[in-house]
């Protein structure tokens, strides 16, 4: 008897070890959590990441500059117009194009579309995992919206390839203009209501504060950037400090936290939100009549295929574009732009040669998901997971 | 801040070791010895007039012909203040490449390390858990390196001599070279 009384003592010192993940349904993607857990506290916790690694920077170094743009799309999935832009300018910096202001204006419009819809997926998916689906439910019709303007301009949706090297495949078309003044009008409003739902909702913030913060100088030590550096307390944001694409003709504002908890992060994107549809607005106001939807660069931009057809010049650029005999420069050249969750950065060494000699994505939720644990721990379980919810880490670009 | 005045307050400090440098689309780059990286990191993070305290990236490099400097490390350093940024680079012998690590300056160092030491085998003395992240555990290899091609070695119709890329153009000598 008194053995089975020592027994009780012993366990009441023990932690249990759990599983989270591979496949949890409440991880939103491939993300191994192993948990020590004392009772509903994190103890400690070891991530596990590389379930969908697809070896991107070996592939790269084997395909043409412009078969680059696809792999791109695989990185952050919730918003990939901004890594294929992101990857377009990259290469534009190297091989020194410069592009008509129309066009940049066109990418703005997408890239503040895509940061919506990246957005709205992680706000509307941390109201599922507090148990509020109802909103969740409304805005991906609202993604779907976004998505249908995508379709409208480059034929796809979710793995978009959108633009090209040296400008956009194509201009918007009529119903494209149609659809994006549609959103434009409807969005706000439906938008407006999802927030109500959620921002001052007692037992949203009951949930959501306090859990999972990280100090301002944690988070920079942790190269923290984009929605989660700005919910702890810093302005960082790469569209202002380093303006790319005639972001420095915009005016907006840049949403900064404090406490750096999964309510911060959540009002920060939903303040950017309502930011990117500025932007939105006033590019489709300021959108110059002349400009053309590419840059005069018949080494990088494919010509029409009529002229193909039927013109020599445009034949034989056209071959060497597919070919990869374009010339790039030798050099080495780092470029980011602010993706829907961070510093999407490309370090690109070229050779001279047809594919990059090393390309290296500066992946943002990589580099941020390390400091999950030191997030969790002394944190609850269900806290764990509106944390990792909440950081917007994405299968995709984490493992890459 | 210019290029300039980050290079001269850096050599300031560092009397030698400090092995190359350029400019590259705007960005400098300093080639530096491996037992200087971390010192010159330190010292880039807490200078005041410098105050580069943000660590952007960390890859690895492999330059299979550069004899005895075959690996290199390359940290992307960030002011975000003031909006600067330069490159740091080490080059390391491919039989030893080790390095000390920067975890202790930067925790977010770590992973990018452990990814560097996956693809690249590059040893990060000092480093807390430095294994692989990215492959499997059971891998033999550091897929990186260039000694691992990423299609059939064997194919020959995918040459840089078949586009004009060749140094004599060989292919256009030698139309029928064989494969």
């Amino acid at each position: 008897m008194s053995k089975h009384l020592n027994l009780v003592e012993e366990l009441s010192e023990e932690t249990t070890t759990l599983n989270l993940g591979p496949t949890h349904p409440a991880t939103h993607g491939i993300f191994q959590n192993i948990l020590e857990i004392d009772g509903e506290i994190v103890k400690s916790a070891e991530q596990t990441v590389g379930y969908i690694h697809r070896a991107f920077e070996k592939l790269a170094e084997r395909r043409n500059y412009y078969q680059i743009t696809p792999i791109t799309d695989r990185l952050n999935y919730c918003s990939s117009p901004i890594n294929n832009m992101g990857w377009h300018m990259t290469v534009e910096k190297l091989a020194g194009i410069k592009l008509p202001k129309r066009v940049e204006y066109l990418r703005v419009i997408i890239m503040e579309l895509a940061r919506i819809s990246d957005h709205l997926v992680c706000n509307s998916v941390i109201g599922v995992d507090t148990g509020a689906l109802t909103g969740f439910t409304y805005m991906f019709q609202e993604r779907e919206n976004i998505y249908e303007i995508f379709e409208e301009i480059c034929g796809s949706r979710l793995t978009t390839n959108i633009g090209r090297i040296g400008g956009m495949e194509r201009d918007f078309t009529p119903e494209a203009w149609n659809k994006l003044n549609r959103f434009m009008a409807e969005f706000p409003a439906k938008f407006e209501e999802f927030n109500n739902l959620l921002t001052r909702n007692r037992i949203f913030m009951e949930r959501t504060k306090g859990a999972g913060p990280i100090t301002a100088e944690r988070a920079l030590n942790y190269g923290f950037t984009g929605p989660n550096l700005r919910a702890a307390g810093v302005d960082y944001d790469v569209r202002v400090t380093a303006p790319y694409s005639s972001y420095e003709d915009f005016e907006f504002d840049i949403p900064v936290g404090t406490t750096g908890d999964t309510y911060d992060r959540f009002l920060v994107r939903q303040e950017e939100i309502r930011q990117s549809l500025r932007i939105i607005r006033q590019a489709i106001d300021k959108m110059p009549k002349e400009g053309g939807f590419h840059a005069d660069v018949p080494l990088f931009y494919l010509p029409e295929k009529e002229l193909v057809y039927n013109n020599m010049e445009a034949l034989i650029y056209h071959f060497k574009i597919i070919m990869g005999e374009s010339e790039v420069p030798a050099g080495e050249v780092y470029h980011s732009v602010e993706g829907g969750n961070g510093e999407l950065g490309f370090y690109l060494v070229s050779d001279g040669g047809r594919t990059p000699y090393r390309l290296h994505f500066r992946r943002p939720c990589f580099i941020y998901y390390q400091a999950y644990p030191e997030m969790i721990k002394d944190g609850l379980l269900s806290d764990a997971i509106l944390t990792m919810s909440s950081m917007n880490v994405i299968a995709g670009e984490l493992d890459a | 801040m210019t290029n300039e005045f980050v290079l001269e307050t850096i050599k300031e400090h560092f009397a030698e070791g400090i092995l190359h440098t350029e400019e590259s689309f705007g960005m400098l780059n300093i080639t530096v010895t491996k037992d200087l990286v971390l010192p010159m990191l330190h010292f880039l993070n807490k200078d005041e007039r410098l105050g580069f305290n943000f660590l952007t990236d960390l890859c690895g490099i492999h330059y299979p012909d550069n004899k005895g400097a075959e690996l290199g490390v390359i940290y992307h350093v960030h002011n975000m203040a003031l909006n600067h940024r330069i490159r740091i680079k080490a080059f390391l012998p491919i039989e030893n490449p080790s390095i000390k690590t920067a975890c202790n300056l930067y925790s977010a160092a770590n992973w990018m390390e452990r990814e560097t030491f996956d693809f690249f085998g590059i040893i990060f003395e000092g480093h807390p858990n430095l294994k692989r992240i990215l492959n499997m555990d059971e891998m033999t290899v550091h897929p990186m390196r260039k000694e691992f091609p990423l299609e059939d070695p064997f194919r020959t119709d995918k040459e840089d001599r078949f586009f004009g890329r060749t140094q004599n153009n060989e292919a256009l000598i030698n139309p029928v070279h064989g494969a």
